[in-house]
C-alpha cells in the first residue's frame, strides 16, 4: 500500500505545469484529492483537463512544479503508480481483435495478476458491466453504452485505488449514461476515489463531491456543486426567447430585473431569486417573449459565469 | 460482489517488486504478455491467411527456380561446385520471406494497433513498460517468422534445394534476421502518420529485395555499387542463409551474424525511446 | 464556447427546389464520383509517380538485365523469341502494371465507401445511383491505370525495350486488361462483408501466381502442361501474348488475337453487371 503518513491525500498537484512548446496546457495548477472522493474536473474543450489527467494516470510527463500520486513521483515511478490505477478513456481503446471476456482477460495479465484470480475477477465484472451474456462477443458487436461500460470494468480489473475516468458519458444515449451513473456510484460506494472530467454539468452534479472548474488551464473555481452554484449564481433562472434577431436589443430593455443577465445568440438568462417574478416584470413591460421557462440555478450557469466570454456584469 | 477484497495488492505487490531496479521506469518484466494477447487474436482471426503466409516465397521460387532457372546454366556455389539455379535462389528467398514477415508485423500491424486500435494506449496506461511493448511485439513477430520458416524449409528441403545439413540452422538464422528487421521497423513505423507514408517502406524493401544478390552473385556489379549493396542488411541476411543451406562456411558469417546482433541491440533502443516519446511524454 | 454576437452569421436560403436540377446529378453522377476518387488520389500524387517510375526502373534493372544476362551467359543472346530479354519481358510488365494499376483504385476505395467511412451511402443519399458510384471509381481508376502504364512505357522506352511506335497500342492492350480484371474485382469488393484478411488471400492466391506463372518471365509453353491453365484463364497472359505479337511481331494466329480481346471484352461485360447489381442492392439494403 501506499506510505501510511500520507494515506489521506492521494493526488496532490502542487504548481502543476505542462507545456507544449510555448503553448501552456496546464498553467500552474495546484489541488488535492482525498481517499474515497469523487473529484470532478469541469471545463470547455481545451482547458487542460485531458492534459491533467493524463499526468495523473503517469503517461504524460509533467514540465514544471510537483505531483505527487499516491505519495510517488509519476516522472519516475510510471509503472508502480499505473498499477494503482484504473484508466477509462476518453475514447473506448478496447482490443478489438479480442472478444469481450479476452480484453478483461489480456488487461489484468498487462498488470501481472495470475490467470486463476482473473477467472474469478472476471465473471464480477462481467456482472458488474451486465455483459454476462455479452462475453463471448466481438467488441465491434457492442453498443455504445456496453462498450463504454466494458471499458469501465476493464479499469477495475486490478481493483485500483484511484478511477480516472475521462468524460465517461460523452456520446451516450440518455438510458445509457443512467445505467452507467449507476454502476459509477456503487464504485463510489466501494470507496474507490473518482476522478472524473466531464463537460455535462448534469453529470457533474450526479457524481462529484468536489468540482474543479478550468479553463485555459488554469483553476477558475473550486468546491461542492452546491457551493459552486450558490457562490457564482442565483436561485433560478429565467429562459426567455424573443427570435434571433432582438435578443440584444431587448436586453437593453429590461436591464435591472433580476440580479444578473446573460445574453446568449438564441435566448437571454435572466438570474433571479424568483424567475415568475421576474418574468412577470419583463411581460408588464410589454415584452412578450417567443417562449419562456423558469428553473433552477446548475452547474451550466456556474460554468458560463466562469468561462463565458460574454459575460455581461 | 466484491470489488475490494484482499488480493487488492496483487497488481501492487508485482509493480513494487521491480520498483527499485534499473530500467523500472520502462520495464516491468511482462512482454510475455503481449505474446498471450498475440495468441487470443490469433484464434478470432481468418486462419487461412495466417497459414498461407510462407506460399508467396514459394510462388517466387516455382517461378524463377524452376522456371526462368531452365534458361540459366552454370551456376556455382561459392566453391566452383555446379547447383541448381533453384538451390541458388532458395536460401535468399528464405532470408527475404524473413525480413518480410518481420518488416510486415512490425510496420502494419504496429502502424494498424497504434494509430487504429490504439491498443498501446491501452497496455501503457497499466503497469506494462515501454521496453514491455516494443519487446513483446518484436516477439511475436518473431514466432509468427519462425513458423514460416519452417514451412518454407519443409518445403524445399523437400524438393532436394538443401544440400546440407547446416541448412537446419538456416531456421534461427531466419529468425536472427527477422528480428533485426523487427526492432528498427517498429521504432520507423512509429514515424510515420498515414498509409501513404507506409507504402514508402517498400520503396526501401523492393530495391533491397532485388538487388542483394537475390537472384544473381553481385559480380555483375561496378565495384562500387558492390561495396554498397554489401552494408544493406538484406545482403548480410542472404549471405549468412546460403551459407548454411549449401554447407559452405567461413568466418564471415560471423560477422554477418554480428552485423544483426548489433541491428537488433541498436533497434530495440532506438524503439523503446520512440514509444515512450510518443505515448509518455 | 464562444458566444459571438456581433458577426452577421445569416445565411442565403434559395431552397433545394429552385437550387438543385435532379437531372444534372441523373446524367453527370459517375463523373461526380470519380472527380471525387480523383481528388482524394492526388493527395497522394508524389507516392503514385514515385512508384509508377520506380517500381518499373527496379524491376527492369534487376530482372530485365540482370536475370536476362544470366539467360544471355547460359543460352547466348536472344535466345527466347530471337529477342533480347528485356524486349521479352516489357509487354508482360506493361499487363501487370495495368491490372495492379487499376485494381488498386477499385479494391480499397469500395471497401472504404462500404465498410470504413461508408461514403457510398453519403452519395447515394444524394440523387447519385449505386451504378454511377461504381462506373465512377471504375472511371477513377481507369484513369490511374493508364497513367501508370504510360509510366510504366516511358522507362521501358528508355531501356530500348519498346519502340516509340507501339505505345499506343501496348497502352490499349494493357488498359484493357486492366479494365476487364478490374471490373471484377469492383464488383468482387463491393460483395465482401470486411477485410478480415480476404485481400491478403486473393493477392497471395490470385493475384502473385497469375502475375508470376502467366508466361510473364519465360514463355509458358516451358511451363509443365498441367500449369499452363493458369495462364489461359488469366487476363495477364491474353494481354502479355497480344503484347508481345504488337510489341516486336511474336508470330500469332489470328484467332487468338480474337481471342485475346474478346477475353477482356467478356471480363469487362461479367464484371460491370455484376458489380451494378452488387451495388445497387448493398446501398438500398
Amino acid at each position: 500500500m501506499a506510505k501510511k503518513t500520507d494515506a489521506e491525500a492521494m493526488i496532490v498537484a502542487t504548481n502543476l505545469t505542462k507545456t507544449y512548446g510555448e503553448f501552456k496546457a496546464v498553467d500552474g495548477i495546484n489541488f488535492t484529492v482525498r481517499k474515497g472522493e469523487s473529484f470532478g474536473l469541469l471545463g470547455p474543450n481545451g482547458a487542460g483537463k485531458s492534459t491533467t489527467m493524463k499526468m495523473i494516470a503517469a503517461t504524460s510527463q509533467r514540465t514544471g512544479g510537483e505531483l505527487l500520486i499516491l505519495g510517488k513521483d509519476p516522472n519516475t515511478s510510471g509503472p508502480e503508480i499505473r498499477a494503482h490505477l484504473g484508466v477509462v478513456p476518453q475514447q473506448d481503446n478496447l482490443d478489438r481483435e479480442l472478444k469481450v471476456w479476452e480484453n478483461l482477460m489480456i488487461y489484468g495479465r498487462y498488470f501481472g495478476l495470475s490467470r486463476k484470480f482473473l477467472k474469478g475477477k472476471i465473471e464480477e465484472l462481467l456482472e458488474f458491466a451486465q455483459l454476462v451474456d455479452k462475453r463471448n462477443n466481438k467488441t465491434e458487436e457492442l453498443s455504445g453504452g456496453m462498450k463504454r461500460r466494458l471499458t469501465i470494468a476493464r479499469g477495475l480489473v486490478n481493483e485500483p485505488e484511484i478511477l480516472m475516468l475521462d468524460e465517461p458519458t460523452t456520446g451516450l444515449d440518455p438510458q445509457a449514461r443512467h445505467i452507467l451513473w449507476d454502476r459509477l456510484f456503487r464504485l463510489k460506494e466501494l470507496g474507490v476515489t473518482l476522478v472524473i472530467t466531464t463537460h455535462y454539468m448534469d453529470e457533474a452534479e450526479q457524481l462529484c463531491d468536489r468540482l474543479m472548474v478550468m479553463d485555459k488551464g488554469k483553476i477558475m473555481a473550486e468546491g461542492s456543486p452546491s457551493e459552486l452554484i450558490k457562490k457564482y449564481s442565483s436561485k433560478e433562472v429565467l429562459e426567455v426567447r424573443f427570435g434571433s434577431d432582438n435578443n440584444a436589443s431587448v436586453a437593453e430593455q429590461i436591464a435591472g430585473i433580476g440580479e444578473r443577465l446573460e445574453i446568449l445568440p438564441d435566448r437571454i438568462l435572466v438570474y433571479a431569486e424568483n424567475g415568475e417574478k421576474a418574468l412577470e416584470a419583463i411581460v408588464k413591460k410589454g415584452l412578450h417573449p417567443v417562449t419562456s421557462l423558469v428553473r433552477r440555478s446548475s452547474l451550466e450557469d456556474v460554468f458560463l459565469r466562469l468561462t463565458g466570454r460574454t459575460l455581461v456584469d | 460482489m466484491s470489488l475490494i477484497n484482499t488480493t487488492v495488492d496483487t497488481a501492487i505487490a508485482i509493480a513494487e517488486k521491480r520498483a527499485m531496479r534499473r530500467g523500472s521506469g520502462v520495464y516491468s518484466g511482462r512482454s510475455r504478455v503481449v505474446l498471450e494477447r498475440g495468441f487470443y487474436a490469433l484464434k478470432s482471426s481468418t486462419w487461412m491467411v495466417v497459414a498461407s503466409g510462407f506460399v508467396e516465397p514459394v510462388f517466387y521460387l516455382l517461378a524463377f527456380g524452376y522456371g526462368i532457372g531452365q534458361f540459366i546454366s552454370g551456376t556455382t556455389d561459392g566453391n566452383g561446385n555446379p547447383i541448381t539455379y533453384a538451390q541458388f535462389i532458395a536460401p535468399a528467398l528464405l532470408a527475404t520471406s524473413a525480413m518480410n514477415g518481420a518488416i510486415y508485423d512490425s510496420t502494419w500491424n504496429v502502424f494498424f494497433k497504434m494509430h487504429f486500435g490504439k491498443i498501446y494506449n491501452g497496455m501503457l496506461s497499466t503497469s506494462m513498460g515501454t521496453l514491455d511493448v516494443a519487446l513483446g511485439e518484436i516477439s511475436w513477430a518473431l514466432l509468427r517468422g519462425l513458423a514460416y520458416a519452417i514451412g518454407f524449409m519443409a518445403v524445399v528441403g523437400s524438393m532436394g534445394l538443401i544440400p546440407s545439413w547446416w541448412g537446419l540452422l538456416a531456421i534461427p538464422a531466419a529468425v536472427l534476421i527477422a528480428f533485426g528487421f523487427a526492432s528498427i521497423g517498429m521504432g520507423v513505423t512509429s514515424y510515420l502518420k498515414n498509409h501513404q507514408q507506409m507504402q514508402w517502406i517498400q520503396l526501401v524493401m523492393l530495391p533491397m529485395f532485388l538487388f542483394s544478390g537475390t537472384f544473381y552473385p553481385l559480380t555483375i556489379y561496378p565495384v562500387a555499387v558492390q561495396y554498397f549493396i554489401q552494408a544493406l542488411p538484406l545482403w548480410q541476411a542472404i549471405q549468412l542463409v546460403r551459407g548454411l543451406t549449401l554447407g559452405i562456411l567461413d568466418w564471415a558469417m560471423l560477422g554477418h551474424a554480428l552485423y544483426f546482433v548489433a541491428m537488433i541491440i541498436g533497434g530495440l533502443f532506438f524503439t523503446t525511446r520512440r514509444l515512450t516519446a510518443l505515448f509518455l511524454r | 464556447m464562444s458566444l459571438d454576437l456581433s458577426s452577421e452569421n445569416r445565411m442565403t436560403w434559395v431552397g433545394a427546389k429552385t437550387l438543385v436540377d435532379p437531372q444534372v446529378s441523373i446524367k453527370r453522377g459517375a463523373l461526380f464520383v470519380a472527380e471525387n476518387r480523383i481528388r482524394n488520389m492526388l493527395k497522394w500524387w508524389t507516392s503514385i509517380i514515385a512508384f509508377g517510375l520506380g517500381n518499373p526502373t527496379l524491376y527492369l534493372l534487376s530482372i530485365g538485365i540482370g536475370i536476362g544476362s544470366l539467360v544471355d551467359n547460359s543460352l547466348g543472346p536472344n535466345a527466347i523469341d530471337h529477342v533480347s530479354y528485356l524486349t521479352f519481358l516489357a509487354p508482360a510488365l506493361l499487363a501487370t502494371a495495368g491490372i495492379q494499376g487499376a485494381m488498386d483504385e477499385v479494391t480499397w476505395p469500395t471497401l472504404e465507401g462500404f465498410v470504413w467511412d461508408r461514403t457510398f451511402f453519403s452519395m447515394n443519399a444524394t440523387a447519385i445511383t449505386g451504378k454511377q458510384i461504381a462506373n465512377g471509381v471504375m472511371i477513377a481508376a481507369m484513369v490511374r491505370c493508364v497513367l501508370q502504364v504510360f509510366m510504366y512505357e516511358l522507362c521501358l522506352l528508355a531501356f530500348g525495350a519498346i519502340s516509340w511506335q507501339s505505345i499506343p497500342i501496348l497502352l490499349l492492350v494493357a488498359s484493357s486488361a486492366g479494365l476487364g480484371f478490374s471490373s471484377i474485382m469492383l464488383a468482387f469488393s463491393a460483395s465482401i462483408k470486411d477485410d478480415d484478411g480476404v485481400f491478403a488471400l486473393v493477392g497471395r492466391f490470385i493475384i502473385t501466381p497469375m502475375f508470376m506463372f502467366s508466361g510473364t518471365f519465360y514463355p509458358i509453353t516451358s511451363m509443365p502442361i498441367y500449369l499452363q491453365w493458369i495462364g489461359w484463364i488469366s487476363p495477364q497472359w491474353h494481354a502479355t501474348n497480344l503484347g508481345r505479337a504488337l510489341s516486336y511481331g511474336m508470330p500469332i494466329e489470328s484467332w487468338l488475337v480474337i481471342l485475346h480481346w474478346a477475353v477482356f471484352l467478356i471480363m469487362t461485360i461479367i464484371g460491370f453487371s455484376w458489380a451494378h447489381r452488387v451495388f445497387t442492392k448493398r446501398l438500398e439494403a
